[in-house]
């Protein structure tokens, strides 16, 4: 208990120095841009590869679970939507980003910390916390909607292509069916979803990075912590904030 | 000038650091010497703010360092550079952008008189058209050449190596060494090395001080070095066989 509330204290520090004022905003600007590139332009194949297969399967999913005369098979594609857009394109892929990002973030401030890349950046007297995790964080919440608006849509190409292709639904129903009572809420719902996601990657990954001790074996086992520590409360925001924002 | 009064630290349950004092005046390298995990790079680390220290007071010139906070410190900071044992080169950075960064961050000049700057320093430091390569691409000696061009390319007025010739051939560790010394006299700097490379503190040792255990046993330059009674401070000095059959030569 007391380590988890040492944690919990020194993760809110830590959030404090990454949010005080920027040394030269120029310097931040080059970085975010980088950062942009790598967390975010980096995650666009993964997503799409994922985003399609997933929209594929719960079409597919949908339609052999719903053979009954009584539901209309456009009901197929609003079921693929609204997978879609209220779990899959928010949760899932923060999920995988999780893995993805969070541990590329983790790997790389825990090898800046063993390498006293961050004592060199301190002794320097700029604020390391700042420089190494503000950029990241604002890369992905710049990003990461946009992620799960492709995820969206391509999900929703994925769901058509492979219901088309196997027979269970026609391409009129499945139109009909994705634009059949669509509320748009549910896309502000997904998005500020991702947002409050976005930054529990960045900020819990950049956190484990940040105070790694020891050598590349420690590193390792931060990176591992960041994805499961950052997947965790994923979760539990998840609950938190469908009953916060559908309620 | 740097003083440093009555430093205690502890890590954990060790108590790594007991009551070390020591003054290190400008223009001359100053050695700490002692064996591995004597205290050296943590007395250091408390010296540049890295280490918060449990008891004590560290003096930079007239301001207590050790009082300031992170603001303040960073300010004193910028006048400091360090060599560090890995070199702690950024790995993303390419040799030139390694050099050019405390310019980068606290300089107001235009690039061309910061790329000006940088090729200044990377001559200075024997490093010619290596600008566009990255850390991995270089060698252990020019890793620690470029990192000396970036600790000196803001002129500053302290200089700090934690074991600057470690891992190094003994040539190009007397390289490194007169390096060093060269820049101390040039920049008028207070400089501070970590070694236990008996070569450095033949060949650099202008005031030297010998930790052992976490706290200061003896203090004087590298004259009195070979003569020095202290039991322990021979047991490290004269460790080797060579150094051991010179000073039997010697006595001969």
């Amino acid at each position: 208990m007391l380590k988890f509330l040492t944690g919990f204290g020194m993760y809110w520090m830590l959030l404090g120095k990454v949010f005080s004022k920027p040394e030269k905003s120029s310097i931040y600007y080059r970085q975010t841009m980088k950062e942009l590139v790598n967390l975010g332009l980096r995650s666009i194949g993964i997503i799409t590869i994922i985003s399609f297969a997933m929209g594929a399967v719960i079409t597919l999913q949908t339609a052999y679970n719903t053979e009954n005369p009584i539901y209309p098979t456009y009901l197929i594609g609003l079921g693929c939507r609204d997978s879609i857009i209220l779990e899959f394109s928010s949760t899932m892929v923060a999920l995988i980003l999780a893995g993805k990002v969070g541990s590329s973030i983790a790997s790389e401030i825990g090898t800046m910390r063993v390498t006293e890349q961050i004592d060199a950046l301190e002794l320097m007297g700029v604020n390391s916390a700042s420089y190494l995790i503000l950029p990241k964080v604002i890369a992905t919440l710049l990003f990461n909607p946009l992620l799960t608006l492709l995820s969206i849509f391509v999900g929703i190409i994925g769901g058509w292509i492979a219901g088309t292709s196997a027979g269970v639904i026609t391409t009129q129903e499945y139109i009909y069916g994705i634009q059949y009572a669509f509320i748009p809420y549910y896309i502000t719902y997904s998005l500020i979803k991702t947002l409050v996601f976005a930054f529990i990657i960045a900020s819990i990954s950049s956190y484990q990075g940040y105070y790694v001790e020891g050598g590349s074996l420690e590193v390792g086992r931060a990176s591992t912590k960041a994805v499961v520590y950052s997947s965790v409360m994923i979760l539990l925001f998840n609950v938190i904030l469908t009953q916060l924002l559908l309620s | 000038m740097i003083r440093a009064d009555n430093i205690s630290l502890s890590l954990g349950d060790r108590e790594v650091l007991k009551d070390v004092s020591a003054t290190f005046e400008p223009g001359q390298t100053n050695l700490i010497i002692g064996k591995s995990g004597s205290g050296k790079t943590v007395f250091m680390k408390c010296l540049v703010g890295l280490h918060e220290i449990d008891q004590g007071e560290i003096w930079y010139d007239d301001v207590l360092f050790s009082g300031l906070d992170f603001s303040a410190m960073k300010e004193i900071r910028k006048e400091m550079g360090m060599l560090f044992q890995g070199s702690a080169l950024f790995d993303s950075m390419t040799v030139e952008e390694n050099v050019r960064f405390p310019l980068d961050m606290f300089s107001d000049m235009s690039y061309g008189e910061k790329l000006d700057r940088v090729n200044f320093c990377l001559e200075r430091v024997n490093i010619i058209n290596s600008n566009r390569l990255f850390p991995s691409e270089l060698s252990g000696g020019m890793k620690k050449r470029v990192a000396i061009a970036r600790a000196i390319v803001l002129k500053p007025r302290y200089l700090f190596c934690d074991e600057p010739n470690s891992g190094l051939d003994p040539k190009t560790a007397i390289l490194i060494d007169e390096l060093i010394k060269e820049i101390t006299v040039e920049l008028n700097m207070t400089t501070i090395v970590n070694t236990h490379d008996m070569n450095s503190v033949m060949e650099n040792g202008e005031k030297i001080i010998f930790i052992e255990d976490g706290q200061k046993c003896w203090e004087g330059n590298k004259n009195e070095i070979l003569t020095s009674d202290c039991k322990i401070l021979n047991d490290f000095v004269f460790a080797n066989a060579l150094a051991k059959q010179l000073r039997e030569t010697s006595h001969q």
